[in-house]
């Protein structure tokens, strides 16, 4: 669907933007379907709508970057969303966690949308034309996002004491793993070396969490210094293996099938 | 260079594209929505780039299919080739004034245009809680929830004809 990555990129350029977009893609493509559980069963009807919403835009980029991944790589967008075993997934390992309570997808979406914004910032900076221009674009649609996430936090910060507790022992819970949306990649000298991301994955951490220190920090008190960790984007867990299997039951039913 | 000849071939397909409808909001042309990135004609193909609204808008396969097989019907060129591009990417400042409108005669409120220096570049988008009620004109509306019943679109509600109504999002 999108243009091709730019034809100009070496074996070594092309195998590391091939490395960055499908652990974009994942992310995306795992956040939108636990999201996707919430409808019909959210809280008010209003955010029935806003969560089937977000689920939505959120696999409308998973499928973009996927469509730019099968372009670089001569695949096959289906095929690399719903064709991998869940070993094969790259997502971060924040994303492994079932939705969880109310509290527990507002923690998580306000981790993640978070550092999202900060890393779709660098990607609008990419010297990759198609994928600055898609991330630029996404960024926009982002900023809904961000605003639900954040409306949320707050609203249940500020609210009565159970919804508060449920909150601190989410945003507690999630704290060491959302630092894996920034893990390193095996790839990340060549990307920055060419411009691929534009700024180290080391540097967009120390950004997101000077980011989000001030915000939460009021809400949980003082949260350990964290690293991002190597496997934080190859561990998997049951939870995840469940939703894998559910995702991909249509697919698997009739592999090659036209719908 | 472009030649009286690829011009006029060029306004043919303009013209042609005017005619499809947004499959989500029929009122509005592909053209005035400003859907139509560019459109380009030589010896060989007509070319034309569609830039989505959201990148993961469902109508843009269908709007992909309804402008190949109208510029197919038309034989401006042997080819025909649709392609979606996020670059430029679609913001709600391209929806023609006819567009915006249209979709004020079709109850949908139009975006807001944001004030110079607020969130107008690109990279910045500032979310502006505003809307006019398009059935009475008021300003005196609430934003019920910034998310609808398609991506694009948000819903509202007026305080003087109490009326709830949806705008298409600013973006």
């Amino acid at each position: 669907m999108s243009e091709a990555p730019a034809a100009t990129l070496d074996a070594p350029a092309r195998e590391a933007l091939a490395e960055l977009l499908l652990s974009v893609a994942d992310d995306e493509f795992v956040i939108g379907f636990w999201d996707s559980e919430w409808t019909g069963i959210a809280p008010m009807l209003e955010e029935d709508v806003a969560t089937s919403s977000i689920a939505q835009d959120e696999i409308g980029h998973a499928r973009a970057l996927y469509e730019m991944l099968a372009t670089l790589t001569d695949g096959d967008a289906d095929r690399i969303a719903y064709g991998r075993d869940a070993d094969g997934f790259r997502h971060a390992a924040l994303l492994n966690h079932a939705r969880g309570d109310w509290a527990f997808s507002v923690a998580r979406r306000y981790l993640y949308e978070t550092a999202d914004a900060v890393r779709l910032a660098a990607l609008a900076r990419s010297s990759d034309e198609p994928l600055a221009a898609l991330s630029t674009k996404m960024r926009r649609e982002e900023t809904y996002h961000l605003q639900h996430a954040d409306t949320w936090l707050r609203r249940l910060s500020e609210g009565a004491s159970e919804g508060r507790e449920r909150l601190v022992g989410a945003l507690g819970r999630l704290w060491p793993d959302a630092q894996d949306v920034f893990a390193p990649l095996a790839a990340e000298e060549e990307l920055v070396r060419s411009g691929l991301l534009a700024e180290p994955m080391r540097a967009l951490h120390a950004e997101w969490q000077a980011r989000v220190r001030p915000v939460l920090e009021p809400i949980v008190g003082e949260l350990p210094a964290l690293t991002p960790s190597l496997d934080g984007r190859t561990r998997r867990n049951d939870d995840f293996r469940w939703l894998h299997g559910e995702l991909t039951a249509v697919y698997r039913s009739e592999e090659g099938a036209t719908w | 260079m472009m030649t009286p000849a690829t011009d006029a071939r060029e306004q043919r397909v303009w013209d042609a594209l005017a005619e499809i409808a947004d499959p989500e909001i029929p009122a509005i042309s592909v053209v005035d929505l400003g859907v139509i990135g560019s459109v380009s004609v030589d010896a060989e193909r007509v070319r034309v780039e569609v830039l989505p609204t959201f990148v993961g808008c469902p109508a843009v396969d269908v709007i992909r299919s309804q402008i190949a097989q109208r510029l197919g019907e038309l034989n401006v060129a042997p080819g025909v080739e649709v392609a979606v591009t996020f670059s430029p990417p679609w913001t709600s400042e391209r929806i023609t004034p006819a567009g915006r409108e249209r979709l004020r005669l079709s109850g949908f409120a139009p975006p807001v245009t944001a004030p110079a220096g607020i969130g107008d570049g690109l990279d910045e988008l500032a979310v502006l809680p505003l809307a006019e009620c398009p059935y009475c004109g008021s300003r005196n509306t609430t934003l019920e929830n910034p998310f609808g019943p398609t991506l694009c679109r948000a819903i509202y509600h007026c305080a003087d004809c109490r009326q709830p109504f949806e705008q298409m999002k600013r973006v």
